[in-house]
């Protein structure tokens, strides 16, 4: 797919609770083809301390307001420049970038979109695709607690939608890889992003049940293009490019 | 019209802006951004005669106005890039150059010698500057008898351009622009990384897995100025300049310190259309202080 730089105009930012913000940009021009798994490379800038872009998730695109959206953590420097946007700001963006997960599962596959955090982000965007392809979506989504929980109505839209939380207050209590449903349900396929430790359990929850499992990482990156090399992963195929082969992975092919 | 064109060890770029190894991967990875024909000439990733997996991630680590890598020179091999690489770049109109890095001095010869016969590759840039390998890269490039004795060994065999790209690692850098220039380099590129470190006060541990690695980007600029003056008072073959150049106006204070061509490198990742737009932005200077010819600006200072 061909890739483009572009400055888009900042629509929206809501502060969807301390730590985390959703930005809509828009454009006067329609937005290039983006697909479920890609991600963006967000230039930060009037910064002293960022000197790099930093990768983001395509959280959803809305082609009828023709907006992008981006559901962003705020972790550190970068992250947090972006949550003091106002709207009408320029935001500069490569997109789209990497590969896509599988969008063109068997017809009516037991698909579970399993999301930890703000690894939750590509799943909406996702969800919708297979939804409006005629699949039907379960959600598994996981948080600390009630009001980390993001985006919930959204993602009911698409599907049904399971949740833990690590104190009890909504859904089970627990992770997401304890969620009862994986065991009273079969599932023929996983979409899976989040923390490393989730996507490690849901590795080998894949490998010990013989289920098809898609991970999406979130390494480091420094081009987001494939042209530096700083981004890799270890797999059974030596190191692989995560910004180009990846971020989304069979994650039979990683080594855990 | 100003002439942009410069010439480098006997190979004649349409204009002096290059893109540094490791920054550009093969062009290709670009060219949804810019028309890379443009550029004077791609250097392109590092090259070894084996495959190489390069480092353990994290290889990474963001810095104040910089970055520090430890990728180590991955890379699928000379045999792969004559064989795969090489037919898909030829017929782009600019100047590929290959990066070649190796580990022992037969290493670096037969590397070299595998891309004597390509028709469209003017010239080698010899990598014995390579912070990021156990064994070999900057070693050669530290001491002047070992900078002399693998481009001696090179020349020997490689007939075309022979770019020696030197490391800022060393007390005295014009000494060991000499000693290569003695043993018939044809240019010298300069610099490569400086070795640096980074590391994460809460998790008490070094960024990368190598713990060092090599750092690049604005940070080193002013370092990397002094280094290309230095060089190019002492050596009478071509300089190119490289080392956190971001801008039209930083490649022409290259120039004008001594470079008779610039690489650009970190700054493809943060703006991939940067090096299209040094271009024009070196011929509006040129244009705004009239002068006619980019050679009238090389080395005033
Ligand atoms: C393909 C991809 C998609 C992503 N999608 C999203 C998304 O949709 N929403 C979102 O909020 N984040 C996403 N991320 C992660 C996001 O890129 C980082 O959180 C961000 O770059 C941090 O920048 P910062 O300047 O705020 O933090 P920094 O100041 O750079 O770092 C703060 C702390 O976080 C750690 N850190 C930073 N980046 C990472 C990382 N990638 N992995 C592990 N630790 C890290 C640093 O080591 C440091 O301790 C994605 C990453 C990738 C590679
Ligand atoms: C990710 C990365 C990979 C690099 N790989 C190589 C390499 O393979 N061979 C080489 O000679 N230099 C390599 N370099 C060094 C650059 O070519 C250049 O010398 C250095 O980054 C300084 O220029 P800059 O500040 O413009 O980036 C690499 C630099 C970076 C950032
Ligand atoms: S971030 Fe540069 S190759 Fe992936």
């Amino acid at each position: 797919m061909k890739k483009f730089i572009l400055d888009l105009e900042l629509k929206e930012n809501s502060i969807l609770d301390k730590k985390h913000f959703l930005l809509k940009l828009t454009s006067p021009s329609p937005l290039p083809p983006m697909l479920p798994g890609q991600f963006v490379q967000v230039l930060v800038k009037n910064s002293q301390e960022v000197f790099l872009r930093r990768p983001v998730s395509i959280h959803y695109v809305d082609r009828e307001r023709n907006e992008l959206w981006l559901l962003i953590q705020v972790v550190g420097k970068g992250s947090q420049k972006l949550s003091e946007l106002s709207p009408g700001a320029t935001v500069n963006l490569l997109l789209p970038l990497g590969n896509t997960f599988t969008l063109d599962p068997v017809p009516q596959s037991r698909l579970i979109l399993i999301g930890g955090g703000v690894g939750i982000a590509p799943l909406l965007f996702l969800g919708a695709y297979l939804k409006n392809n005629n699949h039907q979506c379960n959600f598994l989504l996981g948080a600390r607690s009630k009001k980390d929980l993001l985006q919930l109505t959204e993602f009911e839209k698409y599907g049904t939608v399971y949740t833990t939380t690590e104190d009890g207050s909504h859904g089970e209590k627990g992770y997401v890889t304890q969620h009862s449903i994986l065991k009273s349900k079969s599932f023929d396929m996983i979409y899976a992003c989040g923390p490393t430790p989730m996507m490690k359990a849901l590795a080998e929850y894949a490998s010990e049940t013989g289920v098809y499992c898609e991970v999406s990482l979130e390494n480091t990156m420094a081009c987001g293009i494939g042209a530096c090399l700083c981004c890799v992963t270890d797999s059974l195929d030596g190191h692989l490019c995560v910004c180009t082969e990846g971020p989304v992975f069979n994650s039979k092919r990683l080594k855990w | 019209m100003v002439k942009l064109s410069v010439n480098i060890g006997g190979v004649e770029l349409k204009n002096p802006v290059m893109t540094a190894s490791g920054t550009f991967g093969y062009g290709l990875e670009y060219s949804d951004f810019i028309d890379i024909s443009r550029i004077g000439g791609i250097i392109v990733k590092g090259t070894t005669i084996r495959e190489r997996q390069g480092n353990p991630y994290p290889r990474m680590a963001e810095t104040s106005s910089g970055m520090l890598n430890a990728v180590g020179l991955q890379n699928k091999g000379v045999d792969h890039f004559v064989s795969e690489i090489y037919p898909k770049i030829k017929d782009i109109d600019t100047n590929f150059f290959v990066n070649v890095s190796g580990s022992t001095i037969e290493d670096y010869v037969a590397t070299a010698e595998k891309l004597n016969d390509l028709e469209k590759i003017p010239g080698i840039e010899l990598n014995i500057s390579c912070p990021n390998v156990k064994e070999g890269g900057m070693a050669f490039g530290t001491s002047c008898a070992s900078a002399a004795e693998v481009t001696k060994a090179v020349r020997r065999v490689y007939h075309r351009s022979l770019m020696v790209k030197l490391s800022p690692n060393v007390s005295n850098i014009s000494d060991i622009a000499q000693a290569v220039e003695y043993e018939g380099a044809d240019s010298v590129s300069l610099i490569n990384t400086l070795l640096g470190m980074a590391v994460d006060a809460e998790k008490r541990k070094a960024i990368l897995s190598t713990v060092t690695g090599g750092l690049s980007g604005p940070a080193v600029k002013p370092v990397a100025l002094r280094m290309v003056w230095q060089v190019s008072q002492a050596v009478k073959i071509p300089v190119i300049g490289l080392g956190g150049i971001m801008s039209a106006q930083d490649a022409i204070e290259f120039i004008l310190a001594g470079a008779t061509a610039v690489q650009v490198g970190t700054a493809n990742f943060i703006d991939p259309c940067i090096s299209t737009k040094i271009i024009d932005g070196i011929e509006d200077y040129l244009v705004r202080n009239k002068f006619n010819n980019i050679s009238d600006i090389v080395g005033v200072i």
